[in-house]
């Protein structure tokens, strides 16, 4: 009798490979994650790294330029700023509190948006009229200055940053939550579910959480960099952390005044932020066309 | 169609509504006395404290205040700047057509060269031209505007001198009485020689710096949007019909692909005007985002409060207009 | 001459895991006048071939042939302005989801007329009498109202009979219908096929039906291919390959229709179709065939003689027996 299974002369990947594969293809992603390793690296072990403290001033060394222009010290790589502190050892801890500012945010954002998202989803109703309202106002309010709003009631530091910064972006995740959720509510294993007696905590976490995550992921790779750019804008108007903190936000807004004469202390906190929001934005897109087929740009 | 319109219309006023009650009630929580602001450098005695209090109507209890706050708005009253003693609407009004003309200005050149952009792009996909489009518009969404604002002023009006650092017009050479509000406008009626390209020349930088973000997410859009259409049965109908390719993209398939594309330019216009506030704060541009931020700073609560509840309903009406919009391009919601 | 005259094309795709032939070695020739279908399941390639010939491919196909002609026109080496302005007016295709295949954001007469002004120049007003009558020829009632509907304002069989009208307006010397009935309403079904047939029978033009469905085959075709694997297994008239199939897939596919079957249990065809990963070194078909052999696992199979169907097999079947051919083809 016949043979019903042909010999396969190649094999398709499995699931892990088959994430990485997809996601390699993806030049800028795999170079956007390598950056972000390293920034990632450079902010964990700050203190082993940078040459000098952050807010140690050298009185008689101000405003250097870099090391390979004219008139700068090998000592300092990158220069310094207006109070001789080191530019290099500022860029490298304020790595650390980008990250750390970006991280945060993502963190609570993710956490409360999906509960909101999933209770708005489950409860229907009034609870999610009210839920959606509420968001609709948090998103019609130019997310600059509902944050500034924020930080004017709180106060300006670089806790209430995080706040006003979660608050901003919060309306993101829960809808994107509440949408993920209120499409799998048609499908039939959620039926099955609730048939097989799953109570709605439960339903609500472990049946319908894990099928939404895709969209999820991606908008909170996504996130922490909106979040960066949010705290530097706030930085640079001074309601964020306060001096002597090197938050690049803040050190581009010291560096206003020295457009003309010290071009360097504009441009590279400038290029830090840009940098590493490229690279968490290239690993999110890779993330994005790798997880979901259904979102591929391409 | 109609109903479709009363029904969006009717979902806003809750948002309205409590919209009010946030900023009253955020205004109330920001520390500082507008009071002592208002009088600090004098050394006030307590009657005189009393007496503005009293005049400001912060002697009231809450609810009180927010009602009497509720009434005036209805009747167009956003209260009295604390800073300028002008009204604050008609402050506001006095200001917003410069950003107004900001961000017209922004969203035209991020349309004018994103939608091309990203149609091109996705034609000629996997081409160098769209990998460094792509690359760029990725630069371009990741930038931070305010540093991109000074980059651009370091380089292009300090270093090449090519275009002015601050102002909507040189206030040296020209004056002339504001009739509409819009620069571009006014010059050209002004008559004066060389103003309308004055305009122009101040115009263009911020423009750049303001458009840039929604250029990217623009162009990234229309592009994914296109190669999604490209892809579609329609298309493929089209070019069986013998249509030559130029048609078959620059109608039947930008037809489609512009559809999403309208809403996210939507949604730019309220993110436009975040980026305004640090645009003008850079420029020296002097708009409603520049009046904010000093509004902040000088502890101007009345200004504080009318400024974010305006734009912030400026914000919602753009939003339902995008809505009514999109429901006009696609026929199918408009038939339903 | 035969107005379609196809040698050995092949279509290769170029995937994420390397490359896929859609379609591998099919031949095929369509007269004036021409009925033919192509039968396969989904995989076999069927519609892949056809839009080969339209160029209709992405830009990840290549399209190759000893030889693929049309009307005298080499299709494999035509410019670009050719294939639009002759092979896409005188080659109509119509395919299988209606709903899908018109542009959502433009009227039926809009679609309509801009053919007409393409290939023949017409106005507005000649456009709007052509598209009438050409509407009326499809059997849609009120076509004048019709014009301004849009595309999702019409049922299933309304927008196919859009489409064969959209097909027809270049004035076709061959319409080639890709699964045109596959997603509407079998009373529908019914009467798009004999729309196509009296269409035919009017214009003279030739006409490809692709199908999955035996019996469409049966009620409208003179000659029919038979597709497996994006090989051409079968060809022959369709009395013939009724009564007498040379292919093994193709006795298995009639034995496994309904109204075939004789006892209680509904034979099908055990196994599944070889997809991306599975190309064998034998032929396609042999790890589901009834009949097959040592020879058949290990060697591809060469195409059979016309008497026997130009069947693709080592033992073509003659009244359900394999049929031992010695010497060379």
């Amino acid at each position: 009798m016949a043979d019903t299974n042909p010999t396969p002369t190649a094999q398709p990947a499995g699931p892990l490979s088959a994430f990485w594969n997809a996601f390699s293809q993806n030049r800028g992603a795999v170079g956007g994650l390598f950056i972000l390793l390293t920034i990632i690296v450079l902010a964990l072990f700050a203190e082993w790294i940078a040459p000098y403290s952050a807010i140690e001033q050298f009185r008689g060394m101000t405003k250097l330029p870099p090391a390979w222009a004219e008139g700068g010290d090998r000592h300092f790589w990158l220069g310094t700023d207006a109070l001789g502190r080191d530019m290099l050892s500022r860029l490298i801890y304020g790595a650390r509190i980008s990250l750390f500012i970006g991280l945060s945010v993502m963190s609570v954002s993710v956490v409360i948006g999906i509960t909101l998202g999933l209770v708005a989803a489950f409860m229907g109703g009034a609870v999610d009229s009210m839920l959606m309202r509420v968001m609709d106002l948090i998103m019609s309010i130019p997310s600059l200055v509902l944050a500034i709003l924020v930080v004017s009631i709180l106060g300006p530091s670089l806790t209430n940053t995080i706040v006003a910064v979660s608050v901003v972006y919060l309306p993101n995740y829960v809808r994107l939550v509440r949408g993920s959720a209120l499409a799998e509510f048609g499908k039939d294993y959620i039926i099955a579910a609730k048939v097989a007696g799953v109570g709605p905590v439960r339903l609500m976490f472990v049946t319908v959480l894990p099928n939404c995550l895709a969209p999820l992921i991606v908008q909170a790779a996504l996130g922490v960099s909106n979040a960066i750019l949010e705290a530097a804008a706030l930085g640079f108007l001074g309601l964020g952390a306060q001096p002597p903190t090197p938050e690049w936000g803040a050190m581009l807004a010291d560096a206003r005044e020295f457009i003309r004469s010290n071009p360097w202390i504009v441009t590279l906190p400038g290029l830090a932020i840009l940098v590493s929001v490229v690279s968490i934005n290239l690993f999110g897109d890779g993330l994005r066309d790798a997880l979901d087929p259904k979102l591929r740009r391409s | 169609m109609i109903k479709f319109i009363l029904r969006r219309l009717l979902l806003t006023i809750p948002t309205f509504i409590a919209l009010m009650f946030v900023t009253f009630i955020a205004i109330r929580l920001v520390p500082g006395d507008p009071v002592e602001v208002r009088t600090g450098e004098h050394g006030i005695s307590p009657e005189r404290l009393a007496y503005f209090r009293h005049e400001l109507g912060l002697d009231q209890p809450v609810w009180k205040q927010f009602l009497d706050y509720v009434w005036h708005l209805l009747h167009g009253d956003f209260g009295v700047s604390l800073s300028s003693n002008e009204k604050v609407l008609t402050e506001f009004l006095t200001l917003f057509p410069a950003t107004l003309e900001l961000s017209f200005a922004g969203i035209l050149f991020a349309v004018i060269l994103g939608i091309p952009a990203g149609v091109f792009a996705a034609v000629k996909r996997g081409s160098w031209f769209d990998h460094t489009l792509m690359g760029a518009a990725v630069a371009g969404f990741s930038m931070p505007i305010f540093w991109w604002g000074l980059l651009l002023i370091m380089l292009v009006s300090e270093g090449w001198g090519l275009t002015p650092v601050a102002g909507r017009i040189d206030m040296i050479k020209f004056y002339f009485e504001p009739t509409t509000g819009f620069m571009l406008i006014d010059s050209l009626l002004s008559d004066q020689k060389g103003a309308f390209l004055s305009t122009l020349h101040h115009l263009v930088l911020p423009m750049i710096v303001l458009g840039t973000v929604p250029l990217a997410v623009i162009a990234r859009m229309t592009r994914s949007s296109m190669l999604e259409v490209l892809s579609e049965d329609y298309v493929r109908t089209a070019r069986a019909k013998g249509l030559s390719e130029f048609r078959v993209i620059s109608l039947h398939a930008l037809r489609n692909a512009l559809i999403p594309v309208v809403t996210v330019v939507g949604l730019q216009v309220g993110g436009l005007l975040a980026g305004a506030v640090l645009t003008e704060t850079i420029f020296s541009w002097p708009g409603v985002g520049k009046w904010l931020i000093d509004s902040i700073g000088r502890r101007d609560y009345p200004a504080l409060q009318g400024g974010i509840l305006l734009i912030s309903s400026l914000v919602i009406v753009i939003n339902l207009l995008v809505d009514l919009l999109y429901g006009a391009i696609n026929p199918r919601i408009r038939h339903g | 001459m035969a107005l379609l005259n196809i040698k050995n094309l092949s279509v290769s795709f170029s995937t994420r895991n390397g490359q896929f032939k859609a379609v591998d070695g099919i031949d095929l020739a369509v007269e004036r006048d021409d009925v033919l279908a192509i039968v396969g399941e989904s995989g076999s390639g069927k519609s892949v071939a056809m839009l080969a010939v339209m160029g209709l491919l992405p830009w990840t196909a290549t399209v190759t042939a000893d030889r693929m002609e049309f009307d005298g026109l080499d299709l494999l080496t035509i410019s670009d302005e050719q294939r639009r302005k002759i092979v896409r007016r005188d080659i109509a295709m119509i395919f299988q989801e209606p709903m899908t295949s018109l542009n959502p954001c433009f009227t039926v007469g809009f679609q309509i007329g801009e053919t007409l002004k393409t290939h023949f120049g017409l106005d507005k007003m000649a456009q709007k009498k052509r598209s009438i009558e050409l509407l009326e020829q499809v059997g849609i009632t009120d076509p004048e109202k019709r014009l301004s509907a849009y595309p999702h304002q019409l049922s299933g069989g309304m927008s196919q009979r859009v489409m064969i009208a959209m097909a027809l307006s270049s004035e076709p010397k061959l319409l080639i219908a890709d699964e045109p009935t596959t997603a509407l309403d079998v009373t529908i079904q019914a009467q798009i096929l004999d729309l196509l047939l009296r269409l035919r029978n009017e214009t003279g033009m030739g006409l490809v039906l692709i199908t999955h469905d035996m019996g469409v085959v049966a009620e409208t075709a003179e000659r029919v291919v038979v597709q497996y694997a994006g090989q051409q297994v079968e060809m022959q008239n369709t009395r013939g390959l009724f009564r007498d199939p040379h292919h093994p897939y193709t006795a298995a596919l009639l034995a496994a229709l309904p109204e075939r079957a004789t006892g209680r249990v509904l034979p099908s065809i055990p196994g599944v179709v070889p997809g991306q990963f599975d190309r064998l070194k034998g032929c396609m078909f042999a790890p589901r065939c009834a009949f097959a052999n040592e020879r058949c696992h290990s060697e591809k199979p060469k195409r059979a003689s016309n008497e026997e169907g130009r069947a693709l097999c080592h033992t073509p079947l003659i009244e359900g027996r394999p049929y031992i051919w010695e010497g060379t083809r």
